[in-house]
């Protein structure tokens, strides 16, 4: 894994503007719904740590973590 | 928090919320563009080093939710008079630095003398005018920037040029001003355009710290509730038909 | 400086108000109050300060906003009409308790109720201070720089065309004040500090709703101004039968009126509110005691009449011997300003069995 976002889960309304944003898709919307009614993004493996969801959230919901340059996992 | 894809200890946090703000509970809609800009304006006050002299001169609108959440100082301003406000400001403490946050409803109706003037005159600090084309915090009414076509609580229907007349491009027009330094207008409702106006207000920003004069910077931003569409749909509704009327650019620098 | 010239009674305002440390003026070409802006336009670059010439009274009302918000010391002046245009921020201002001093060169005395009540929304109040000589004007526009910052609270001032146009000898000094807090309010760049707000919605600090308490700051105030702050001048009260009442530039015109009246053996007294808010009460409840009858004279149609009804609360007559009165210029130095008409106007109204 070599990028990975965290999501504040009971923030987040709902919007799902980062859904389509997702480069590699791996952001989509849940069943269940968080403590103010709202579903929220989850994440599948394969995130880049591209920033692009953060970027356009409204709530501040993402952080983006990635492996340094040069050190990543192999990929399977 | 959202566990199973947790970030691994070699893991470096490349992107976080503003150091500036202070809380992300605020209570704009789902799909607000608003949020969005303003993070690009905390990150660049701190980029450029500027956070210690910063005053934010505030106007109303459904923005004015952001005053308490943000590090800096913020002298709130009634609805429409932020740039004079601003200009008293900087003209006592010209080593301040000094930006309104305004809406369309506050500055392109209620305030367009203020602004208007403060251009003409070249006043030292940076407008910001945060354009949806609704007086959102009311509920959604027109202003003087909703577009033809659009559909508000006092156009229903649609606003028609023979009845409600026109709308105002206010980039175009501060423009306009030989006071003025650098116009540009961005948005917010795509990644590239939201790369493209964090670059416009950080030179918005930089012609007020090289004294250049009046700087402004018009940023659509999506508003799903008064526009009557989903949250998701905001970006298309902005890029289909607000942009149309608003193109996006430098048009002055 | 302080040395006596002969000064035009709006230039010795804006002087005194220089020497008080206002280093902003904002405002907007407005008779009679405009000698103000013009002399601010030549003085204060003098000094360090800044002096705008905005496109608008409600512009003129925001930059003075902008700059004493910043914690340095404001005013503004303009007339009737100018100052109607500026109610909303003035209402405002108080709610975000910044101090400024606001000139009103009236036309007439026509704008008491509309400085004494209020001319905006909601509870707040000016302190508003009326002067009757150039030099009253100038100690009382120092002193409404003190009291703007001792209560974070605008403070106006009355004046009008005989006031802002007459040349008087004057001495302008540099006021020596009590000490005053910081102002700690004011934004002035977070150095060193979290960030605030300085708001007429809510609290200054972030993250904080409590907009009551907020706005209760901004109104608890009245009543310990209304007790504090209370100033007038009075005569000949002790055997007085009738008491006029009289403020501003005509408060002269009464006091002489009256000094006419006693030496034709006449019991006549006089009360000059010099605050017209706080009114003072007191003092008018006190002469309304020992006489018979009370007189009002002021160029309207009967305004500051209302506060001295409430004041002596119907134990003696109130008459108003005043009017609108206007000549042909519109500016209130009108037929009804001659100390003339003013004795003949209380010997109208002196009580006859008086001896």
């Amino acid at each position: 894994m070599r990028a990975t976002v965290t999501i504040d889960i009971e923030t987040c309304k709902g919007c799902a503007l980062c859904v389509p944003v997702c480069p590699p898709a791996v952001l989509s919307m849940s069943e269940a719904v968080n403590g103010k009614g709202y579903r929220y993004p989850e994440l599948v493996e394969g995130c880049t740590g591209c920033e692009l969801c953060a970027k356009v959230c409204p709530d501040y919901c993402f952080e983006v973590y990635r492996e340094p340059a040069g050190r990543r996992e192999a990929r399977p | 928090m959202n566990q199973p894809l947790a970030p691994t200890p070699s893991m470096q946090k490349v992107f976080d919320k503003p150091a500036l703000l202070l809380s992300t509970e605020h209570s704009l809609c789902p799909g607000c563009g608003e949020p969005v800009a303003v993070r690009l304006m905390l990150e660049l006050i701190a980029e450029l080093g500027v956070r210690d002299r910063t005053i934010c001169v505030a106007g109303i609108g459904c923005y004015t939710c952001f005053p308490m959440l943000m590090d800096i100082d913020v002298m709130q301003a009634l609805h429409g008079r932020a740039p004079s406000v601003a200009t008293g400001a900087k003209r006592v403490r010209p080593d301040a630095f000094i930006f309104t946050l305004q809406g369309d409803g506050d500055m392109a109706s209620e305030g367009l003398q203020e602004v208007i003037h403060a251009a003409a005159r070249g006043e030292r600090f940076t407008a910001i005018m945060l354009n949806n084309g609704v007086f959102g915090e009311t509920g959604g009414h027109a202003t003087a920037t909703t577009v033809l076509g659009q559909h508000t609580k006092t156009t229903m229907g649609g606003r028609k040029a023979e009845q409600h007349g026109h709308p105002i491009r206010m980039a175009e027009l501060l423009a306009q001003m030989d006071g003025a330094a650098y116009v540009a207008r961005g948005a917010v409702h795509t990644p590239a355009a939201i790369k493209t106006t964090r670059q416009y207000l950080h030179d918005a920003f930089q012609s007020q710290l090289d004294d250049k004069g009046f700087s402004f910077v018009e940023i659509l931003t999506m508003c799903p509730t008064d526009w009557f569409v989903p949250p998701d749909k905001g970006p298309g509704w902005l890029e289909e038909t607000f942009k149309k009327t608003f193109p996006l650019g430098v048009v002055k620098s | 400086m302080s040395r006596r010239v002969l000064m035009e009674g709006s230039c010795a305002m804006a002087e005194g108000a220089i020497q008080a440390g206002c280093r902003f003026y904002a405002g907007y070409p407005i008779t009679p109050s405009t000698e103000i802006l013009e002399y601010m336009s030549a003085r204060l670059p003098q000094v360090g300060g800044v002096c705008m010439n905005a496109e608008s009274e409600i512009e003129a009302i925001g930059m003075v906003w902008g700059a004493a918000g910043c914690g340095v010391r404001s005013m503004i002046a303009s007339t009737g009409q100018g100052i109607s245009l500026m109610q909303e921020s003035f209402a405002e201002l108080a709610n975000a308790q910044i101090p400024i001093v606001a000139v009103n060169m009236g036309r007439g005395q026509g704008d008491y109720f509309q400085s004494t009540r209020g001319g905006g929304h909601g509870d707040y109040r000016f302190i508003v201070l009326a002067p009757s000589t150039a030099q009253e004007a100038v100690s009382l526009v120092q002193d409404a720089f003190h009291l703007a910052d001792k209560w974070r609270n605008p403070v106006m001032l009355m004046g009008d065309f005989l006031l802002a146009h007459t040349s008087e000898l004057v001495e302008i000094g540099t006021p020596s004040e009590a000490p005053l807090p910081a102002k700690d309010w004011a934004t002035t760049g977070a150095k060193g500090r979290r960030g605030l707000t300085l708001s007429p919605l809510g609290p200054s600090e972030k993250l904080s709703t409590d907009i009551a308490s907020a706005l209760a700051q901004a109104t608890d105030k009245v009543a310990k101004m209304r007790a504090a702050e209370q100033r007038v001048e009075t005569g000949y009260l002790d055997d007085a039968a009738l008491v006029v009442v009289a403020f501003g530039f005509p408060g002269r015109f009464v006091k002489y009126a009256v000094k006419l009246a006693r030496a034709e053996g006449l019991r006549v007294g006089f009360v000059r509110p010099i605050s017209l808010w706080p009114f003072p009460a007191q003092a008018v409840a006190e002469a309304a005691a020992k006489a018979e009858s009370i007189a009002v004279f002021e160029l309207n149609g009967g305004q500051m009449i209302e506060d001295v009804q409430l004041a002596v609360l119907g134990r003696v007559p109130v008459q108003f011997i005043g009017g609108i009165s206007h000549d042909h210029s519109g500016f209130g130095v009108g037929p009804a300003l001659r100390v003339e008409h003013i004795l003949a106007r209380i010997k109208d109204v002196y009580p006859r069995a008086a001896a």
